[in-house]
Parts: structure tokens; sequence; C-alpha cells
């Protein structure tokens, strides 16, 4: 099921191409031969159990440390050639909370405005806008500690969209979160990839953040069994939804959660 | 990537280390109670014991509360250096490094930036400490506490980049404490914090040698002198030598495509 994700329509340049990515930890394969393309406007699910390979996927997307094999190119730069330059155009919102806890809302975003090289006052704007979208304009003067898990996610993806990104990656942001605050956080993903053409990487392994029209990325034991529309997917396999597909293209069907 | 970002993300950059500092008043007070400990029970009782002759940059005899003061001030930046590397290691452990280290700017200036930020809160701590010693009585000729200035830094720099290539090989935040203990006290005994290296050598040949080739003495070495406005040539040599050496192999062990960060993350980020 080797598709490329453009759906028949005009052939976009993509915001992030991924092709023949493989890592290993010392005898471990964590990824083989990964490629893959995210295009502007459109959400790419990646979907995997646990030890799938996307953090380890991520964290060679934003260069945490370089791909050996491969190439990875960011708006059509790659970091291994350009450096971090490549990250320029990259909003990423990790799995683990990164927020200073001692800092508020605003310290936090100012923080992170500067090291994008934001001017204060254009900073401030922006950080008024996103929390604004957000509805968490009323919290910017409060400390991060004392902030809910959802609003913490919220501010995280504010401030990961504050340099208008083109590429927004999310490595499980919901984690932990209740189910209305899961569903508002996938809701607003959606419309800003619509409304700001951001393209967006999503990994997780809950299937009801997934909409049938989003792209959708399986990846098993380190290589990407199933590729193509979300509704695509499903058919193809002949499953009833998106949890039977991801049993049979798996055999793990207990990793994943229909939360 | 413009001068102008750089300028903006290295003021962000050591803004946030200054934030950080004000929010732990009970960092600040352990760094003013802890040297003083020293300056006023230790050095009060090794006072009448303990004789120290004239040798540069005193040009007089001097108390002993006067001889240990860079010793002092050297320890401050010394813990300093090693709470910064904590808070480096706590950073990566909640994951804020990863903000820091995602962003479109050259790593060597990031740790570059934060090592200075770091200093910065080191000086603040330094300055707080002279002038509670004033009040005890340890006075320094008044240029000192401006040529001073230069050689904390410089030794503030090579403390925290000794503390940030420490940080980068430490796997869990709970095996920090130890590490501290490790390097804080042997560093600080074996040096001439406390007694002139000549009277080291009279106690044990051996310990004098550890002394020698120990880079907390030369850092004390060159705040003592900077404290009378004067320079150990020698002092600042091996102490810039030192801060370069140490960033360079920090920026090295945080480098995406050499450094320990990724064998670390093997455990954890095959996820």
């Amino acid at each position: 099921m080797q598709k490329d994700l453009t759906h028949g329509e005009p052939v976009k340049q993509p915001v992030l191409l991924v092709e023949g990515v493989s890592y290993y930890y010392g005898e471990k394969q964590a990824l083989d031969d990964v490629s893959f393309k995210v295009y502007p406007g459109r959400v790419t699910a990646l979907l995997g159990p646990n030890g799938a390979g996307k953090t380890t996927l991520f964290s060679l997307i934003t260069r945490l440390f370089d791909a050996p094999t491969g190439n990875i190119e960011i708006d059509g730069l790659s970091p291994s050639k350009v450096g971090s330059r490549a990250l320029g155009p990259l909003g990423v919102v990790f799995q683990q909370p990164t927020l200073d806890l001692d800092l508020t809302v605003r310290q936090n975003l100012r923080y992170f405005a500067s090291l994008r090289g934001l001017k204060r006052k254009e900073a401030d704007e922006r950080m008024a806008r996103a929390l604004d979208a957000l509805d968490m304009k009323e919290r910017i003067g409060e400390k991060v500690r004392s902030l809910n898990g959802g609003h913490r996610r919220r501010v995280e993806i504010a401030r990961a969209i504050l340099h208008d990104p083109s590429l927004l990656l999310l490595d499980e942001p919901t984690i932990g979160l209740d189910n209305p605050t899961r569903m508002a956080i996938v809701a607003h993903i959606h419309n800003l990839a619509r409304e700001s053409n951001i393209g967006v990487l999503w990994a997780t392994h809950l299937f009801d953040e997934i909409e049938p029209e989003d792209d959708l990325l399986v990846l098993n034991r380190g290589r990407i069994v199933a590729r193509g529309l979300a509704k695509a997917v499903v058919a193809e396999t002949g499953a009833k939804d998106l949890g039977d597909a991801f049993k049979r293209l798996t055999d793990t069907a207990e990793e994943g959660v229909a939360a | 990537m413009s001068a102008i970002h750089l300028a903006r993300a290295f003021n962000g950059i050591v803004s946030r280390e200054m934030f950080r500092f004000l929010q732990q008043r009970e960092r600040f007070l352990a760094a003013l109670v802890r040297p003083l400990i020293w300056l006023v029970v230790f050095a009060a009782g090794f006072r009448a014991a303990l004789g120290v002759n004239i040798q540069p940059p005193y040009e007089t005899y001097i108390t002993y509360q006067v001889y240990i003061t860079p010793g002092l001030l050297a320890m401050i930046q010394l813990f300093n250096g090693m709470q910064s590397s904590l808070s480096m290691v706590y950073d990566r452990e909640m994951g804020s490094m990863r903000v820091l280290l995602t962003t479109p700017l050259p790593r060597w200036f990031l740790l570059f930036s934060r090592l200075f930020g770091s200093v910065i809160v080191s000086l603040f701590q330094v300055y707080a400490f002279l002038g509670v010693a004033y009040l005890f009585g340890v006075e320094m000729p008044p240029i000192g506490y401006l040529t001073v200035m230069p050689a904390l830094i410089l030794a503030g720099m090579m403390f925290g980049a000794l503390g940030m290539l420490i940080s980068s090989t430490i796997k869990q935040l709970e095996n920090f404490a130890g590490v501290m203990n490790f390097v804080i006290f042997p560093m600080f005994f074996a040096s001439s914090a406390l007694y002139p290296l000549w009277k080291m050598k009279e106690g044990s040949e051996i310990l004098y040698e550890i002394c020698i080739w120990n880079p907390f003495t030369y850092a004390v070495e060159l705040i003592r002198f900077a404290l009378y406005a004067q320079v150990n040539w020698q002092a600042l040599g091996i102490v810039a030598g030192c801060a370069l050496v140490f960033l360079a192999l920090s920026v090295w062990a945080y480098d995406p495509s050499r450094g320990i960060q990724q064998r670390k993350a093997g455990a954890g980020a095959a996820a």
C-alpha cells in the first residue's frame, strides 16, 4: 500500500520530505527505510503502537540527533546539510511537557519568541492572537505550575505556532488529557491546518483523533505498513473501522486505544 | 539567521536564567550562607592557628578571612556552575531542553548563551557575598571590586562549561547529587582556596601536586590577584584554556551527529 498522498490534487511542494531514513540504537533497528511527505494544509496522522519508532522519527526530524542514512527536508532544506537553520519553519509540541513551570505563560512564550528572533511587540501581538484562539488569553499572567494539563497543552500549541511555522509536529500531544479537551485540541489543529495552510504531522495511537480525510501513515516496528487517506486505508484493508484496520495491519490490537 | 536574531535569542536565554534565579530564593540564600559559614566560623577559628606570610598579591600581612575570600568566591561560582548543570539535566528530563535545541540557531551559540546566563547569575551571588563579607570586616581595595569582574566572568565560564560537560554525561537527575559532591569538594579542598600552596607542600608533596593540576587553584589565584587589580598570567592562561576545552567538549557532547545525547536517547526514544 505504497502511495503518494496528493490524492490527485495539483502537486504541491511538500513541507516535509522523509526519504529512506533508517536508524539503529546499537544493534536494534528503530526505523527501517522510512519515506513519506507531508503537504501544506493537510493533517498527516502517524499512527503506530508504542515502540513503533514514532518518537525516534520525531527526534530525527527535529535534529535532536542526525539521521545517518536517508534524507530529511523541511521546506526544501535538509538539517543534515544546512544544520539547525533548516528548523526555522518548524513548530513542535513534544510528547513530554516542555514549559517552564516556574515562569508565567507570558514569560514562557516570550522566551520562545526570542529564540525565534521575534520582536517584543510583534511577539506580544502574536501571543495574544494564539492564546485567544485557544481560550487562554486570560491566563497569560499565571504561572504555568498553576495550570491544569489541558491548559498547559494549549499553551504549548500556542507556543509552537507563534512564529507562523509551515510544518507543525505533534508528538502524542493529547496524552493524559480528558476527552473533551482532547477533542477540542484535535478540532483546533485541523482548523489551523486548513486556515493557515500549515502541514501537520501528528503522531498518535488514539484512533478517534484521526479524521477520515486525514492522510494516514501506519508505522509498525520501524516500517511504514500503510499509507493513504485514512478512509481509504480502512477500505483497502476491508476493515470496519480504523481500529480494526490498525489491528489487521499491526497485529497489536491492544496497543491502539479507541478512547 | 541575522545578528538581531542572535541578539534577541541571547537576551531571551540570559533573561530566562535570571527569571529562574529570582524565583529560587532558597538558592540565593544557600549561595550566601554556605561561604559565610566558612568565613565566619571556619576562618575565625583558623585565624589564630594559621599564619599567612606576605606573598603576592598581598603587600602586607593579611587576616585569614581575607586570604580565603577569593577561594570562597570561586566556591560560589563552582556551586553555581554545578547548579546550572543540574538545571540542564532537569531541563533535559523535563523536556524544556528540547525547545532550546530545536530552534534554528547553532548549538554552540545556544550552549554559550545558556552558559553566559549562568555566569551572570553567579556574579549577583558573588557581589552579594562580597557585600556581606564587608560587613564582617573583609575589605578589598575599592578598585578590586571592579577589576575582579573579568576574572569572575572567566572563572564562571570555566565552572559553567565544566558543569555543562558533566551534565552531558549524567543519565538521571538522581545521580547528580553524588556527582556534585564528587566534583565540588575535592576541587575545593585540593586547591589554594584554604591554604597557600607552599603550606600545602610542607604538609604533603602529593597533595601539592594535585593542587597544581587542579584548575580550581588557578581560578582562585586569578580572582585573588584581580581583587588587587593585578593579573596572574599563568592563572589567566590556564583558566581561559580550561574554559575553552570544557566548552568545546560540551558542544561536542551535545552535537546531534556525534554526541552523547543520541546514545543516551537509545533507551527511551525507541518508542
